[in-house]
């Protein structure tokens, strides 16, 4: 991603153009998306959670990330806990139904993982799902880029 | 204008749109993108990239390509610039101006020395603040002010409604609403060294609060030492047509070191710095000493009053107001406005006003209102955020100190 946006800028700087590096986030194929910005990295039953680049980027320097505990049980589209940023503060939503087995303990110290790597290291919990099938309910990579540009494209 | 803070305004344009009614939203918000006001730097700003919300009826940057973080932390180290031409500024002229206008404010106007200012509040009958202003007496028959944006049909209602029985009576006051200029704010340790390269005064004898008539970047302007930021820098009035042309020179001259900033980080430097925003800190409630502006009430205007709201406000000078703005430390989640603040023991003493993530400090700071005699500095304190309490302390304010140019 920052070599996108480095490539991109410099581009813009040779063309006199200005970039809203915005419009660059990124989108990874794998994964599911909510229409709460949310992406689910499915292995079997297990799913691991987080939030999109197009959402930290919007979010800005993220301070703050409120875990649930470990054990809770979080429903699909239901708020399981918070970013906040300087600019913001902003629910996070579970793309799908389960049990929290394990929460990113990084976060606690290092909240901005979130920003510089918000598809690896920047993971927020993992769950045990109860219905495999809710994930035919999110959307792929490719709506996924389309539904942000159209979000972006009304302000 | 409770709605209006820019932490609220920072959430339209995250996540938080997708999961409410989306149609009721983007209808509401199309309609008013289209009546936005637009500064004439608009323009200006989408070139350098700068993220436009709506603020107060107007379309403005809450950030550029810098985040939040740096462009607070560049204010600090060198400077930065801020359109703030959707506030607006105001002439009120004639004999009588400074009678008049002592009616409606806290401030000793009569005992300010002609190009010097204040920061002052209009007040209501109840003592109450209908808003916080910076007004300089430019001499004995011209006071020039500028009010928040968001209170700007309010104020002009209020003076208006003042001055047409004034002058009724006789008073000598006229007011010239100054929509022909634009306002710029350069604040920073930088600040008056790039301003001295394009105007031939000497600045290094224009102190804090001081006010001058002068030629920058050749146009006429008025220049306030002033800002929001806690730093030292200047307020520019530049007339429309010349305000894009000053922005790009203040920029240039600067060598790239003051960075264009928006509302975002102007909130989180006006938070360190402990200043309050009008419509979360302040509000038509709250009187100037429970807001911690006694030091505004000019020592004349304590003896004899005269200002609208005075009888209250005098009494809770004498006998100390019920409640009084303070200023948080906090762990966990940063406090934000309306979060509610608990004793040791688990008893509600009092509510955020306004809270964040200090880039600075790299610690979340908060202000808000406690009741009297709870407001002391080292008071440990819960204050609840989601639902979960987190611990607090009450600290002196501002939270990071404050380097006004002053005569030394």
């Amino acid at each position: 991603m920052a070599s996108r946006l480095l490539w991109a800028s410099r581009a813009a700087s040779h063309l006199r153009i200005s970039v809203f590096h915005r419009g660059f986030s990124s989108v990874i194929k794998d994964l599911k998306y909510a229409d709460s910005h949310e992406w689910v990295k499915v292995d079997g039953n297990s799913a691991t959670v987080g939030i999109t680049d197009h959402a930290q980027d919007h979010l800005g320097d993220v301070v703050y990330v409120e875990l649930p505990d470990v054990g809770t049980t979080v429903k699909q589209g239901a708020s399981f806990g918070a970013v906040e940023s300087v600019k913001a503060t902003s629910d996070i939503n579970a793309p799908v139904s389960g049990k929290v087995v394990e929460v990113n303990e990084e976060l606690n110290s290092s909240p901005a993982l979130v920003n510089s790597s918000p598809y690896t290291d920047g993971w927020i919990i993992k769950v045990e799902m109860d219905n495999t099938g809710e994930v035919k309910k999110l959307m792929d990579a490719d709506q996924y880029t389309t539904f942000c540009e159209e979000e972006d494209s009304k302000h | 204008m409770r709605g209006g803070s820019l932490w609220q305004l920072g959430q339209s344009i995250t996540r938080r749109l997708a999961q409410a009614d989306k149609k009721t939203i983007a209808r509401r918000h199309f309609s008013a993108d289209a009546d936005l006001k637009k500064t004439v730097l608009y323009d200006f700003h989408v070139a350098n990239g700068a993220k436009m919300v709506p603020f107060a009826g107007w379309s403005m940057p809450i950030q550029y390509k810098d985040s939040i973080m740096e462009s607070t932390l560049n204010c600090r180290q060198n400077g930065s610039l801020f359109d703030v031409s959707h506030m607006c500024g105001l002439s009120l002229m004639g004999k009588d101006c400074i009678t008049f206008l002592e009616k409606l404010v806290i401030a000793d106007v009569a005992g300010l020395a002609p190009g010097t200012g204040t920061l002052t509040v209009f007040t209501n009958e109840q003592g109450g603040a209908i808003d916080d202003s910076v007004i300089t007496k430019v001499k004995d028959d011209h006071i020039y002010l500028v009010v928040n944006a968001g209170c700007r049909d309010k104020d002009l209602a209020h003076i208006e409604e003042h001055m047409k029985s004034y002058t009724a009576k006789g008073g000598d006051v006229s007011w010239h609403i100054h929509d022909e200029r634009s306002l710029l704010a350069l604040q920073g340790p930088l600040a008056a060294q790039v301003l001295q390269h394009l105007t031939k005064d000497d600045l290094s004898k224009l102190y804090f609060g001081g006010f001058r008539i002068l030629d920058i970047n050749g146009a006429s302007c008025f220049l306030t030492r002033t800002g929001y930021t806690g730093e030292d820098g200047f307020e520019i009035s530049v007339p429309s047509e010349h305000a894009v042309d000053l922005a790009k020179a203040i920029l240039e001259k600067s060598e790239g070191k003051v960075r264009l900033t928006g509302l975002g980080a102007r909130d989180s430097l006006r938070l360190e710095a402990a200043l309050c925003l009008y419509g979360n800190d302040m509000e038509q409630h709250v009187t100037p000493v429970e807001a911690g502006l006694t030091w505004a009430i000019g020592k004349r205007r304590r003896a004899e009053g005269g200002f609208l709201g005075a009888e209250k406000i005098l009494k809770q000078l004498e006998e100390g107001p019920p409640i009084r703005r303070v200023g948080f430390f906090s762990s966990g989640p940063p406090a934000r406005s309306h979060s509610k603040v608990y004793n040791e023991q688990g008893n509600p003493i009092g509510e955020i006003t306004s809270g964040g993530f200090s880039p600075c400090l790299k610690r979340n700071i908060a202000m808000g209102y406690v009741k009297s005699g709870l407001h002391k500095a080292g008071t440990k304190v819960k204050i609840e955020v989601r639902g979960k309490a987190y611990d607090g302390n009450i600290t002196k304010m501002p939270f990071v100190p404050s380097k006004y140019y002053k005569p030394s």
